[in-house]
């Protein structure tokens, strides 16, 4: 028992993780209706920006102190991401109002080979790492039910409140005040939201910032735990299955697909895995994206698209 | 609110439009003015530029030709955000409300221009954000009262039937308070009973907000009854401008539309 509790604790903190990743998906799906191949690219963009500011803000401040050179990097990697969401917009997206979906699908791909290089020309294409102090050693708790307690990573369980803070937030902003819903509009009808005065070069950049800090979240959290390297950019290919199957319109979605995924993952791995020799964590949540893609395309919240005929 | 319903001046006036969508001559030429507190109706038979013309009005589309004057200011140019901006506001023949939200959010959205707290205000719901939602929400629930569809004000949109995403694709247009409203066949698809009430609230729009209205529509018989003047474009040109009595004696159009199609 005590282990089944220890690994479904592990699968939960993995698959918030993974949430804070399809967040960014869903968040520019809705507001734009892009599918956003360049997510995974801006994680690694952020967490290039994070790690390699840290790095230098001492020497150039002269101020040794972690907390300050963290803070200082932190605020400095949010405005290159507000930078580069105010670019796409005006380079890219501004250029393709009211095309297809596959257009802008495209482009968003060219985005991601772009942020991919010019990351890695301005800082490095080295390994790199993010220290914010999140601590490393594993606790056991709920010692006095289980024998031996049960084996839970703080930086995992750190991270997972950090994601759940900040979906938290964004879905209050989202539901809550006048420019949310001016993005639920864009999201839904272009050409109307025009029709009512919202500006939509405005709301587009608004949202790829908001996409773009979730990103730097994604990849301080996943920088500390794999360090930062090209690598990165393809933790975005894991968060696919989750936005598949949580629907790419609803952030509590991204969530609970997260969560199922990573749940999925571990459960499956340690009980099915010696039946089969291993290996299923890789495969699990694809499968389980391919399987909900036939019989429940929107996902699980996601909002059913009806065509009149 | 207007009590009295007295026609003004010209508000509107459109001089000379030529619109092109490569080869295809989608209007020709085509001058016409809109008084304030007036109904004005645009009607031809299909293919005849009335979508074309309610789209150069609106800033969908960029004229090649001509110019818009719109409360003693010329647009060259007009686009989307300018327009709403000015204080024209406009329906869609295929209702393009935002499926996924209420009813009420829906209508909310109409007042977008009108919110002048920033993000960071929104973001903290701080006092001027918060009051200002609330005005605005006292303004929106008036106009729900108005269109008599308080039972549905939490409904998704999307789940409505036909009639009803009308009105509220109405009543979004209206939460902007606009000066003129543009109303693309806000009667088409619609059973007799639907029509009616849809007449109504026209008139009742142009009657006690005083919103001068411009409207495209197929259905011949109700065009008649509510319009002050109506415009007649066939093929893209104008042949006929009037009052409905006028036009309807109008021997081209009555060969173009009423003859060909009655």
């Amino acid at each position: 028992m005590a282990f089944f509790l220890e690994t479904l604790i592990g699968g939960l903190m993995a698959g918030m993780l993974y949430s804070l990743v399809a967040i960014g998906f869903v968040l520019i799906f809705k507001a734009s209706g892009v599918f956003n191949f360049a997510q995974g690219a801006m994680v690694l963009f952020a967490a290039l920006a994070m790690a390699r500011f840290s790095e230098w803000v001492p020497g150039w401040t002269g101020v040794s102190s972690p907390l300050f050179a963290n803070s200082v990097a932190f605020v400095l990697a949010g405005i290159m991401m507000f930078v580069v969401a105010w670019l796409i917009e005006r380079l890219v997206l501004r250029h393709l109002v009211n095309q297809e979906g596959a257009t802008l699908l495209m482009a968003t791909l060219g985005i991601a080979y772009l942020l991919e290089g010019i990351g890695q020309g301005i800082f490095g294409n080295d390994i790199y790492k993010i220290d914010v102090g999140m601590p490393k050693e594993p606790v056991f708790v709920l010692q006095n039910v289980f024998e031996g307690g049960i084996l839970i990573n703080k930086e995992d369980f750190i991270a997972a409140l950090i994601a759940a803070l900040l979906v938290g937030a964004l879905t209050l902003f989202f539901q809550k005040t006048a420019t949310g819903r001016a993005l639920r509009a864009v999201a839904d009808d272009h050409q109307a939201a025009q029709s009512i005065g919202i500006p939509l070069n405005r709301i587009w950049v608004i949202v790829w910032c908001v996409a773009g800090v979730t990103a730097l979240v994604a990849g301080i959290i996943w920088g500390s735990k794999l360090g930062v390297q090209f690598s990165l950019a393809t933790v975005a290919m894991r968060a696919l299955p989750v936005v598949i199957l949580g629907g790419l319109t609803s952030v509590p979605g991204a969530i609970v697909g997260g969560l199922i995924i990573g749940v999925g993952e571990k459960l499956s791995e340690v009980f099915l895995g010696p039946y089969v020799g291993g290996g299923i964590e890789i495969w699990f949540a694809y499968m389980l994206a391919l399987v909900f893609l036939m019989f429940r395309p929107q996902g699980l919240f996601g909002e059913k698209i009806i065509d009149r005929v | 609110m207007m009590g009295e319903r007295v026609i003004g001046d010209v508000i509107l006036d459109l001089r000379n439009i030529s619109l092109a969508f490569g080869g295809v001559k989608a209007l020709t030429e085509i001058s016409f003015d809109v008084r304030e507190h007036e109904i004005r109706a645009i009607i031809g038979p299909n293919g005849a530029g009335k979508s074309s013309m309610l789209n150069v009005i609106s800033g969908v589309y960029r004229p090649q030709q001509g110019e818009i004057v719109f409360h003693g200011e010329h647009f060259a140019r007009m686009n989307s955000y300018k327009a709403a901006k000015a204080g024209i506001a406009r329906t869609f023949q295929n209702i393009a409300l935002f499926k996924g939200m209420s009813v009420l959010d829906n209508i909310m959205t109409g007042r977008t221009l009108m919110m002048k707290a920033n993000l960071l205000q929104q973001a903290f719901w701080w006092g001027p954000a918060r009051r200002e939602e609330l005005a605005h929400r006292a303004k929106v629930e008036e106009i729900i009262d108005f269109l008599e569809i308080q039972h549905i004000r939490k409904t998704p949109v999307g789940r409505l039937p036909y009639g009803l995403q009308k009105r509220v694709d109405l009543g979004r247009a209206l939460a902007m308070e606009p000066r003129i409203l543009l109303l693309d066949e806000p009667m088409a698809g619609m059973n007799v009973e639907e029509k009616q009430d849809m007449s109504r609230f026209i008139l009742d729009v142009n009657d006690q907000m005083g919103t001068t209205i411009v409207l495209i529509e197929h259905d011949m018989g109700v065009v008649m009854d509510i319009s002050d003047r109506v415009v007649v474009l066939d093929y893209g040109k104008k042949i006929g401008d009037g009052s409905p009595d006028a036009v309807r004696a109008n021997p081209e159009v009555i060969q173009a539309y009423l003859g060909a199609s009655h």
